[in-house]
């Protein structure tokens, strides 16, 4: 029987083929983004039972679950987030989804896991990733990815991130697996180990918050990229072509709407 | 499912909402009313008001789910807009291309000659109405040499469209449009968006009337039958290709297991909808066996009804005549 809106009550047996079709996918097209939202549900109920405990562990992590925020263009846009000062968290994301192309509605449903909080906790897990990006300065290419997933897997033990970090080098281009290797792997193994939980975050309290010295709070070491550059100057962590950064109102156009009807 | 308290065969629950009352009452008396006065009369404002079967009358099921009459072709509709883009791909996926060979065996049976006015019912995305097309060809190849001013002749310049397709998806005849550019056959064939129960053709304007893997798909499946007996000329034939019963118990249980295991499954990984395929193997089990549908072919007007079970019965070819 069905849990909560988006629920599909699945068999074992059904689990292990979605499991095995969309492992099987991501590794081929890891472009598509529902693979593996996919793998993850099937795969990763003993995580989410570990993350939910950590959550309620931690006082904030108890005011997420409580409250249970959703990230969406909606809620966004109602926020304090385009108040943002210069330099801050908010900031930060802004030009995160910006320059990469994301947008804060592009995250699916979660429809395999069988316990209604627990279905929660994933779809914040999926709803803060791109958050995550950018508090560790990371873009949305495949060595960026594989990085953020390195540290999501230790921090969390989802099998797909574990799964990711491990296979996802394999497809990635020699240039970048050399820096993967020097650089990108040990920086996230040590950024996994010594950060705090970062589900434990309440994120939409804190967008004014300076990112620095929000970095700091959460014991997040600088990212690699910014070592030779300015760490405030956060428009090149993101792209290699120094373009103007143009108005973020896409973000904002239900606001906007609201506003003027 | 049911099994019939008078002459113990197996009985769909959802059949009820398909046959007409009277077939229904007369094959399956229902119980003295007292009996069946159902929980809701027992509010205040329906006492009087509520029938005693509402199920036949108001809703219908849409898969396992019951949904009201008036919204089910919403559904339906909405489903095929949903998988129109993948549906060729889906079928190869999920029947092993056997569907190809249903197909190419229901043309078959038809056994068609040049100059037949074809309506090809739930027609989508074009797999009947290219096979319909071919077989012409053939036939013609095959039957006389090209004279002068003959039928044959006529066809092979690609004159007037022999088949006419109706579908209510928009998007499922944009599909079919699209391939049939690619087969270079677009002049042969004309689309029409509507709906099987309310077919906007004249009395008597075709010869041969098929609908494949569509009828199930109908709201009501007895009003879809009268509409066929309708447009077909006398002598007309009518012959549906449908999913049905599997009669063996080992084979029928392993096909469910597949249907309701694999199939969704394959739908999410595909086309990334597995409610689209859930309803398609659940609407299977709620339409009739072969034998109630040949009944309904019956009660609508059709002589010479008969039924061939194909891999099995998990198809079936109906055919009919209206003489």
């Amino acid at each position: 029987m069905t849990l909560y809106s988006s629920h599909i009550p699945t068999s074992w047996f059904q689990k292990s083929l979605l499991t095995l079709g969309s492992g099987l996918g991501a590794f081929f097209n890891p472009t598509r983004d529902e693979f593996i939202a996919t793998f993850g549900e099937t795969t990763s109920n003993q995580a989410l039972v570990f993350m939910r405990r950590k959550m309620v562990e931690d006082p904030e992590g108890r005011r997420i679950l409580r409250d249970r925020p959703l990230i969406n263009s909606q809620t966004l846009s109602s926020s304090s987030l385009r108040h943002s000062p210069a330099e801050s968290f908010g900031e930060a994301y802004l030009k995160f989804l910006e320059t990469n192309g994301v947008s804060p509605d592009s995250r699916k449903r979660v429809q395999f896991v069988d316990d209604e909080e627990l279905a929660y906790v994933m779809q914040r897990y999926r709803e803060v990733h791109d958050l995550i990006h950018t508090l560790l300065g990371m873009k949305t290419n495949l060595l960026g990815e594989i990085t953020v997933k390195w540290v999501e897997g230790l921090q969390f033990g989802l099998p797909m991130c574990v799964t990711a970090g491990v296979f996802g080098p394999v497809r990635l281009k020699p240039k970048h697996r050399q820096l993967y290797l020097r650089t990108y792997l040990p920086w996230a193994q040590e950024a996994g180990r010594t950060s705090r939980f970062l589900l434990n975050v309440y994120f939409e309290e804190r967008w004014h918050q300076d990112l620095c010295q929000l970095r700091k709070e959460l014991r997040i070491p600088d990212p690699p990229n910014s070592a030779a550059t300015n760490p405030y100057d956060v428009s090149l962590l993101y792209r290699t072509d120094k373009s103007e950064i143009s108005n973020t109102d896409f973000i904002f156009e239900a606001e906007n709407r609201r506003i003027e009807n | 499912m049911a099994v019939c308290g008078l002459c113990g065969r197996r009985v769909l629950d959802g059949l009820r909402a398909t046959l007409r009352p009277a077939v229904w009452n007369s094959r399956f008396p229902p119980p003295s009313p007292t009996d069946r006065l159902p929980a809701r009369t027992f509010s205040s404002s329906s006492l009087f008001l509520t029938k005693i079967s509402p199920q036949e009358e108001t809703s219908t099921h849409f898969g396992f789910e019951t949904v009201l009459d008036t919204e089910k072709t919403g559904k339906v509709h909405q489903v095929f807009e949903q998988v129109a883009d993948t549906y060729d791909l889906m079928n190869d996926l999920m029947s092993a291309g056997i569907h190809r060979l249903w197909k190419d065996q229901f043309v078959r049976t038809l056994a068609l000659f040049p100059g037949t006015k074809i309506l090809d019912v739930a027609g989508g995305t074009g797999d009947i109405a290219f096979r319909l097309v071919r077989s012409m060809d053939e036939t013609s190849r095959r039957t006389k040499k090209a004279k002068a001013g003959s039928p044959t002749d006529k066809l092979e310049e690609g004159g007037d469209h022999d088949v006419t397709v109706l579908d209510l998806s928009e998007s499922m005849l944009e599909v079919g449009k699209k391939r049939a550019l690619s087969l270079n056959i677009e002049s042969r064939i004309k689309w029409v968006h509507g709906n099987a129960e309310e077919l906007p053709f004249p009395d008597a304007t075709f010869d041969a009337y098929t609908i494949a893997f569509g009828i199930r798909n109908v709201t009501h499946i007895e009003v879809a039958l009268d509409e066929a007996y309708r447009v077909l000329k006398p002598g007309g034939r009518f012959m549906c290709l449908e999913f049905s019963q599997v009669p063996n118990p080992l084979l029928a249980w392993l096909y469910e297991k597949y249907s309701f295991q694999v199939i969704p499954v394959m739908g999410q990984l595909i086309a990334s909808d597995w409610k689209s395929y859930q309803y398609l193997v659940e609407s299977i089990r709620m339409f009739p066996d072969q034998e109630d549908f040949r009944l309904m072919l019956e009660e609508a007007g059709f002589q010479m009804a008969t039924f061939t079970n194909l891999s099995q019965g998990i198809c079936a070819i109906h055919s009919g005549f209206k003489f």
